[in-house]
């Protein structure tokens, strides 16, 4: 690399380019917003009457198939939207390529482990175990 | 690798300090921020459903600091992000379908009414949970 005498100039270009995945990276955010439009509203009326009861009420909530299954939909698409959002943010100011790497890397596993999270907690309420 | 990466001179947006200050671009930096917050709200959301499967002891532990005076302004800042985030992402979705919207007077006035939604919704929700 420091015998820039044999470097191309189609080498000093490439990689500088657009990424190529920006319009895919744009519907898919749009597309989870989409479906946080539904979910969201029906997530904030309905978590606030079940927080409110304590325990029990809240446990009866998240017993209900039909709210386990939003549940699961809204963290789905949450997780997902945040991902991508915050997929963004990384790649907006942090310049440093092993930092940016690393922060890419480390959302996606913190995106994904909510959702587990959830997920587990849900089930597990659910099915009553 | 191209040499360094740093090295790359093409054409930057015009930096913040350029932006004479008005409502649209508030609005999209709060977009952002409050889409940042809600990464983290989304975690203490995911804690409150593992305390509940956790049983009655862990659910009213976490019950305990959520109904504290820190945990409700926490519970406003969650609210009023989550309704501002909403009400503009909803802006978002009619700038890219539709296609409305573009003028800078009425993307003035839906961001004004995006803050006053957040605000009163926030509040709403605040008082409906305390007089409940």
């Amino acid at each position: 690399m420091s015998d820039s005498q044999y470097v191309t100039p189609t080498k000093i270009t490439r990689g500088l380019g657009a990424s190529k995945t920006g319009t895919s990276h744009h519907i898919r955010q749009r597309v989870s917003a989409l479906a946080l439009l539904v979910l969201v509203p029906w997530f904030l009326f309905s978590v606030m009457k079940a927080a409110l009861g304590g325990y029990a009420d809240a446990l009866a909530w998240v017993s209900a198939p039909l709210n386990a299954t939003l549940l699961i939909l809204t963290a789905g698409a949450a997780c997902y939207h945040m991902r991508l959002g915050m997929q963004a943010v990384i790649e907006d100011y942090i310049g440093k390529p092993a930092t940016r790497a690393a922060l890419l890397i480390l959302n996606t596993f913190f995106t994904a482990g909510i959702f587990a999270a959830v997920m587990m907690s849900v089930l597990s309420i659910w099915t009553g175990r | 690798m191209s040499g360094s990466p740093k090295a790359d001179s093409r054409p930057l947006s015009p930096h913040l300090q350029v932006w004479r200050f008005h409502a649209t671009m508030l609005a999209s930096i709060t977009h952002r921020f409050t889409g940042m917050g809600l990464y983290g709200g989304t975690l203490l959301i995911a804690i409150w459903l593992v305390a509940l499967a956790g049983g009655p002891e862990m659910y009213a532990l976490v019950e305990s600091i959520a109904f504290s005076i820190p945990g409700q302004i926490l519970l406003f800042l969650w609210a009023f992000a989550v309704l501002f985030h909403f009400a503009n992402g909803i802006r978002h979705l009619i700038w890219d379908g539709p296609g409305l919207g573009f003028s800078p007077k009425v993307a003035s006035q839906v961001s004004i009414f995006n803050y006053a939604f957040a605000l009163v919704g926030a509040i709403a929700l605040m008082a409906a949970a305390i007089l409940s």
